[in-house]
């Protein structure tokens, strides 16, 4: 309790009650503590952070705030009062409102519908309609959440998505809001806006939590800060007098590299060309529009971007698999040959039999059977490999054999070959990705959001393997939304948008700044990087960045 | 409402404009056969519009609907009322609504398996107990009198009989149907505000949707399905009803036909909306009143035998179901059990 204490008075500095205290809490899955003697005090009108890696129990610890779980043990007092809350009803009476990561909105409803959902003021809809209609115009008014009442949600772009998530709350009259992992959907922008928002509800006097794995948000908005590891809330401190250094440490229970080491990179043989591609896909837009690229052995050529702009797209008919009723134009050469770009050859199996390897950007659609063993998702790709068979029988235990050793090498924790994938945490099984695809050793390799829900860790890990493989004279191809993740593994960046290249920079001479504007379709970055003021925050990056 | 989503409405009412306009006293008796013969094909598509619109899945409507005509005939026989064969209908297709409540709601199984089983057990149920009962084959006694539902005939449809069009249209057509057809008629209306007029409809389509977001909402996701569920048993009860002790005089074997699956063909059709329900069901009953009526249809050059005639609905539903009209977005969470998510 004593380092809740302390926190006392980040902002307000009043003998008020804590609006979020909580004592003890504790919670399992079975045999998985998930929660473990929680304490917490979260002061009211504070923007409060709460940090840690993927299954630190972050998410469990909300859940229970919001009536999804009922803990163990332990006691939840809201601004002063203990209550039990059993259900999100109470909840919300409670005055708690929970933005949750993967949005709970109806895609075809309207912004009005989704708001009076739940609440409504009566049996017909038209009045509570109406009356949601004039309070959205004053929310809209007092905190910049501006959303068309009329339009469908599927409609809307992620970032207004979240904000009727956030209209929602407040519609319910909430004065404490969480927010899970707000901003791993939104561009930069979108971010900032965001951020605004919260500080502009904090100031007026509502209590926020914010759930993250990003330091650089921490740092950004937050009063105080929690981190939580392995079930346990192992520090509570002011984010003054923090550092993301010290953050990382406490999270991972060690010093974690910001920054991947490499040498500087020695591009030699061209590997792959790519002319003029060109996507339209079977709705008739033109996803891609005229992307042309090369990469060398021994360098990594990131491409940075917001989701949806094409580079899904590039993979997919990189890695032999065009979306379905689609139109491929332009030429792609690999080591000097002509890839095709449809009909026969242009499969996933021949583009591995020509030394492609292909890190899917969705490990669970497209690079894992879940209920499938390990030892299976290991083979997967090569089962026709002649180590593998005997005969026309496959031989499972030479494929157990080298998937335990692949685990082994790649740590995969548990090292249970046998276990099915889905029962591995997302870094694990990213890592059972990664070990088959670079263990196959590649002439290229293809890798999409390699660190997508992946704890810091397994990053670690992951960034390290990329690095050695492009040492060994690799091609590497690198897809990420993560600007930091670009920035420290590439050795030329380029920007798409809207399914062309925007311009390429070399990471040693631009800044997420230049990057960001870039990435919203902005070409000229050069004359206008120096007044964009709405990206300025992104340019405060950690020291040290190559 | 756009032209497209208009399109069944103008091929339906064009069939029929074109068959008055080429031979009316036909057109006239077809029509109102039709209309007769989409009831309970109406009456279950609208059932399973609350079903599926709540995100249950029900290809159980066919055994819902024949146990319903069962347990209707049986005791519309035995008590000589036609409206306690309907509280019947209703009680026989509601238990079964049940079963299928507790297997896919509570106890999260699988949608399709349990209505398979439904089916079967309806289809095994009404001939065991039937011919136990009865000793017919499977049949129940045929029904008379107060035993059926009679068709009624509306005020002032005598005075305008002579009329030309509003005669044909009003005293020949929408006069002298069964009270079941009046509701099923009206029910189209109905559900539709029900739907999109009041605070549970809009659950009911956000359950369908997406659950979570009622969950979080504090609403009960389990309740509200099994609202959803209970409604459907109803109207397929009404439907069973209609067919045993409206349409016809008494339950045979087996006598819903697959007109559970024909809805169900009706509903994708629809898209899950209630006025294109109602002139898809129409359709269908069209099709069937025109099989009726021209067994042996002559176009001149060939003869279309009656066994083709016959078959036009079911080919129909085929062609429907293996997505020949459009892409057809069925509710986002339908045919999922809702589980908590972590």
């Amino acid at each position: 309790m004593a380092a809740a204490d302390d926190m006392k008075g980040g902002r307000s500095g009043t003998a008020a009650p804590p609006a979020i205290e909580l004592r003890g809490i504790s919670k399992a899955f079975g045999p998985v503590q998930a929660n473990w003697d929680i304490n917490l005090s979260v002061p009211k009108g504070t923007i409060h952070g709460i940090i840690g890696e993927n299954g630190a129990g972050k998410s469990t610890l909300m859940s229970i705030l919001y009536g999804f779980y009922k803990p163990d043990a332990g006691e939840i007092l809201v601004n002063g009062r203990p209550i039990t809350i059993a259900d999100s009803q109470t909840a919300i009476r409670a005055g708690i409102g929970m933005v949750f990561q993967h949005f709970k909105l109806v895609q075809n409803f309207t912004v009005l519908e989704n708001v009076i959902l739940g609440v409504e003021e009566g049996a017909l809809l038209r009045p509570s309609l109406s009356k949601a209609r004039g309070v959205l115009k004053q929310l809209a008014a007092e905190y910049q959440l501006n959303v068309d009442p009329n339009a469908t949600v599927e409609d809307l772009s992620v970032g207004h998505q979240q904000r009727v998530e956030i209209l929602k709350a407040l519609y319910r009259q909430a004065d404490i809001l969480i927010l899970d992992e707000p901003t791993g959907v939104l561009t930069p922008a979108e971010a900032d806006h965001l951020f605004r928002i919260l500080q502009g509800l904090r100031d007026e006097g509502k209590t926020i939590i914010l759930i993250t794995h990003k330091l650089r948000e921490i740092m950004e908005i937050t009063d105080n800060v929690s981190v939580m590891r392995r079930g346990e809330m192992v520090a509570s401190v002011k984010t003054a007098q923090t550092s993301p250094e010290e953050l990382a440490e406490l999270m991972v229970g060690r010093k974690v590299l910001l920054n991947v080491e490499k040498t500087p990179a020695r591009p030699a043989a061209l590997v792959l060309e790519v002319r003029d591609l060109r996507l339209v896909d079977d709705g008739g837009v033109e996803r891609l529009r005229g992307v042309s690229l090369d990469i060398r052995a021994g360098e990594i050529l990131g491409i940075a971007g917001v989701s949806g702009n094409g580079q899904t797209q590039l993979l997919e008919i990189l890695g032999g698999y065009p979306p379905k009723g689609s139109r491929v134009t332009g030429q792609v050469r690999m080591n000097g040959a002509d890839l095709p770009l449809s009909g026969r050859g242009c499969d996933a199996g021949q583009r591995r039999r020509d030394g492609i390897g292909h890190i899917p950007e969705d490990r669970q659609v497209e690079g894992l059977i879940m209920d499938f063993a390990a030892w299976e998702n290991i083979a997967f790709g090569w089962q026709d490999a002649p180590e593998f068979n005997k005969g026309w029988l496959m031989d499972n235990q030479a494929i157990r054999r080298d998937a335990e050793a692949k685990m082994e090498r790649f740590d995969v924790r548990p090292r249970d070959a046998g276990l099915a994938a889905r029962n591995f945490s997302g870094g694990n099984q990213q890592k059972i990705v990664v070990a088959r695809e670079i263990e196959r050793n590649p002439d290229l390799l293809l890798i999409g959001q390699p660190t997508r829900g992946v704890d810091i860790g397994a990053i670690e890990f992951i960034h390290k393997q990329i690095v050695a493989l492009r040492d060994a004279g690799k091609a590497i191809l690198l897809v990420s939304v993560e600007l930091d993740e670009i920035l420290a593994l590439a050795d030329r960046v380029a920007v798409m948008f809207d399914g062309r290249i925007m311009g390429e920079r070399l990471p040693g001479d631009t800044t997420t700044g230049e990057l960001g504007l870039l990435m919203a379709g902005v070409t000229d970055t050069r004359d206008s990087s120096a007044n964009a003021g709405g990206s300025a925050h992104v340019d405060e990056l950690p020291e040290g960045r190559a | 409402m756009n032209i497209r989503d208009s399109l069944i409405a103008i091929i339906v009412l064009a069939i029929c404009l074109i068959w008055a306009l080429a031979d009316g006293p036909a057109a006239q008796q077809g029509i109102g056969s039709a209309l007769r013969l989409m009831t309970p094909l109406l009456l279950a598509c609208l059932a399973g519009l609350y079903s599926e619109r709540a995100g249950i899945f029900d290809i159980g409507l066919e055994g819902k609907m024949l146990m319903a005509a069962f347990t209707s005939a049986s005791v519309a026989f035995l008590t000589g009322s036609a409206w306690l064969g309907l509280v019947a209908g209703i009680g026989g297709a509601l238990a079964l609504s049940l079963i299928h409540g507790l297997a896919s709601i509570t106890f999260k199984g699988n949608q399709l398996i349990s209505g398979v089983a439904i089916n079967f057990l309806a289809s095994g149920l009404t001939v065991l107990i039937g011919q136990n009962a009865f000793g017919l084959g499977g049949r129940t006694p045929a029904l008379s009198g107060a035993g059926r539902f009679n068709p009624i005939t509306l005020p002032g449809a005598d005075a305008v009989r002579d009329v030309p069009v509003l005669g044909p249209i009003y005293s020949g057509l929408i006069s002298g149907q069964t009270i079941l057809v009046y509701v099923a008629f009206a029910l189209v209306p109905i559900t539709w505000w029900v739907l999109y007029r009041t605070r549970f409809g809009l659950r009911l389509r956000a359950v369908g949707e997406n659950p979570a977001s009622v969950d979080t909402a504090g609403i009960s996701v389990t309740r509200l399905r099994y609202a959803a569920v209970a409604i459907c048993g109803v109207l397929t009860g009404i439907a069973g009803a209609y067919l045993a002790t409206g349409l016809s005089a008494g339950f045979v074997k087996e006598m819903t036909a697959g007109r559970g699956f024909i809805a169900l063909a009706a509903l994708i059709f629809a898209k899950w909306r209630p006025w294109q329900a109602l002139f898809a069901t129409f359709l269908f009953g069209l099709l069937e009143a025109i099989a009726n009526l021209y067994p042996n249809l002559d176009l001149g050059i060939v003869t279309v035998p009656s066994m083709f005639m016959n078959a036009l609905p079911y080919i129909l539903t085929v062609v429907i179901l293996a997505g020949f009209v459009g892409r057809a977005v069925p509710p986002r969470a339908g045919g999922e059990p809702y589980v908590k998510e972590r």
